[in-house]
């Protein structure tokens, strides 16, 4: 009998261990087996695509009412920002909640569970193509940003794209989460909406959290997506200590391991009889 | 003979110890050795399948111990699944991927994978590559699950009712595979309600009551602890006292049928009787127990 992946080290609590090239190559074969149904599923694929330019677009028209006095922001730059949250919860977070209930109501993560794939491994590599397609429509997002609405360059790119890898994670791991209490792809749509509108409310998507009252922006800094809007922002504009960053980092990796710890306490992998 | 499944005194409880806990399996012993068939039946809620996905590695056991490949398959998971084949009863596909994406998405999911093409052709799916898996038939389904759990090559292989849902003839070709398999030296453990396949696979095979093994043994074994069966008309104006059998005899609307633990000697005495009597026996049918009865037989004593 083989040891050559003889077993690892715990070697943490939040990522099931590290993959290693067997892992890898796992998910990699499962991940593009999601994306093929991810092509063949038209409403997902519309919903994924056009909603968020549709939803860009009106806001971008309506935010001419926006006072953005004294937040720093131009026009663009606001939405542009929310823009990015509101893709990253659209197509990442409400695309991949009905995704994970459908594979376990079809029975597909019963069968999964057979192989060799670990638990982690399924959760992660069936979110992949929902998140490379989210991150590939932030980035269009900025690109066009600076092209078309007159958005200053991001002043480092490397805590932009922090933000948005931190934001991937955190909405990844909150739609597991989130589908442990998912009965039916249909009631997705519902059991979703609690952490979409604290979203839009709560985490600076529209407006920097520095305008509300000093109270209320300190919870607001501790809901799931702050942290990586914040980063998105400050990435952006500048003007981050590495303490903020810091504290805002520590926030999103709390979330997702909370949403960790709920989904191997809680998720079901089959359908209840 | 390798010992390659092994399981010693396995309980598994769902819920709490309380009262609204239930114990499933309830101190279940049994092994299996290399190439050997090994099937274990029972009504529904009998506890196969919860004494099954604790070999295959899905629960961890509430007592007791398991061992497959000599290793633990729930603590050990990464070692034991590169080498078993699991089909489970009701695993499902994304009816959207077609039967080749379906083998090559597992191919990829499998540290050394057997060709796609080969697994496909044992059980003849090859010419259903390009279909998709909502088009298939029930039959067809099985056999694409059965596929995949061979994709690893397994040396120990669960099968969990794997002709389900097949016609007549496509069981027939499932079990003539399930057969090349053991010529291979794979070890298989089947669950089936089919006593007929059972009875045709099996090497030794195990009958669960309420969670516990009731009898165990060779199918020749099981049956032969069952008593054999006579039947024929009563001939006309004959009294079922002169018949010379043994044990009860039981007399139906016209119809004998008498029990026995030694059917040649108890046939042989009716038809040498008969003959020197000079009585025909019409409609006369002598048979082993077969599987079925051992199991009516059980389930009734348990009702």
């Amino acid at each position: 009998m083989s040891t050559h992946n003889a077993q690892k080290p715990l070697t943490s609590f939040l990522t099931w261990g590290l993959p290693d090239a067997a892992a890898l190559r796992r998910m990699g074969a499962l991940a593009r087996a999601e994306l093929t149904l991810l092509l063949r599923n038209r409403t997902a694929l519309f919903v994924s695509l056009l909603m968020p330019a549709a939803l860009i677009g009106l806001s971008y028209t309506a935010s001419d009412q926006l006072d953005l006095a004294g937040t720093g922001l131009s026009r663009g730059e606001a939405v542009m920002t929310g823009g990015i949250g509101m893709v990253l919860i659209m197509v990442l977070y409400l695309g991949l909640i009905p995704t994970y209930v459908a594979r376990r109501e079809e029975r597909v993560l019963k069968r999964l569970r057979t192989g060799e794939l670990t638990d982690g491994e399924i959760m992660t590599a069936t979110a992949l193509p929902a998140a490379v397609l989210a991150l590939v429509q932030c980035v269009l997002l900025v690109a066009g940003g600076i092209a078309v609405l007159d958005a200053a360059v991001p002043k480092n790119a490397a805590v932009l794209l922090l933000g948005l890898l931190l934001g991937t994670a955190v909405l990844a791991a909150a739609a597991a989460a989130t589908a442990t209490f998912t009965k039916t792809v249909e009631s997705a749509q519902i059991t979703g909406m609690p952490l979409l509108m604290i979203s839009v409310m709560g985490s600076g998507l529209y407006f920097p959290l520095d305008i509300l009252p000093d109270n209320l922006a300190d919870i607001c800094r501790f809901l799931p997506l702050t942290p990586a809007v914040d980063l998105v922002r400050a990435g952006w504009l500048g003007g981050i200590d590495a303490s903020d960053q810091l504290r805002a980092m520590a926030v999103g990796v709390a979330w997702i391991a909370a949403s960790v710890f709920a989904v191997r306490r809680w998720f079901r992998w089959e359908p209840r009889h | 003979m390798d010992t390659m499944i092994e399981v010693s005194a396995l309980r598994r409880r769902y819920g709490g110890s309380g009262q609204d806990g239930y114990e499933a399996v309830r101190g279940v012993d049994f092994s299996v050795g290399q190439g050997e068939i090994f099937a274990l039946l029972g009504t529904n809620g009998a506890g196969k399948t919860s004494t099954v996905e604790v070999l295959e590695g899905l629960a961890a056991p509430t007592a007791g111990e398991v061992r497959v490949l000599g290793r633990d398959p729930f603590k050990e998971r990464a070692q034991v699944r590169p080498h078993t084949g699991i089909m489970l009863q009701e695993a499902g596909f994304s009816n959207d991927l077609t039967v080749a994406e379906t083998a090559r998405m597992w191919a990829g999911c499998t540290g050394r994978p057997a060709p796609v093409s080969e697994v496909l052709g044992t059980v003849r799916l090859n010419e259903r590559a390009d279909v998709r898996v909502k088009q298939l038939s029930g039959g067809e389904r099985r056999r694409l699950d059965l596929a995949l759990a061979l994709t690893t090559r397994p040396r120990v292989l669960f099968l969990d009712e794997p002709t389900t849902g097949m016609d007549p003839q496509a069981r027939q070709d499932t079990w003539q595979v399930v057969r090349r398999l053991r010529e291979d030296g794979v070890t298989i453990l089947l669950t089936t309600h089919y006593l007929e396949e059972a009875e045709a696979l099996a090497d030794r095979l195990a009958i669960m009551h309420r969670g516990r093994i009731t009898v165990m043994g060779t199918p020749a074994e099981v049956m032969a602890a069952h008593p054999a069966r006579i039947r024929f008309r009563l001939p006309e104006g004959l009294d079922p006292a002169w018949l010379p059998l043994p044990g009860p005899v039981d007399v139906f609307d016209g119809n004998v049928e008498a029990q026995t633990g030694n059917l040649q000697q108890s046939l042989t005495d009716l038809l040498l009787w008969a003959r020197e009597a000079g009585v025909e026996l019409p409609g006369l049918d002598a048979r082993s127990a077969s599987l079925e009865q051992v199991f009516l037989a059980m389930a009734e004593e348990a009702a």
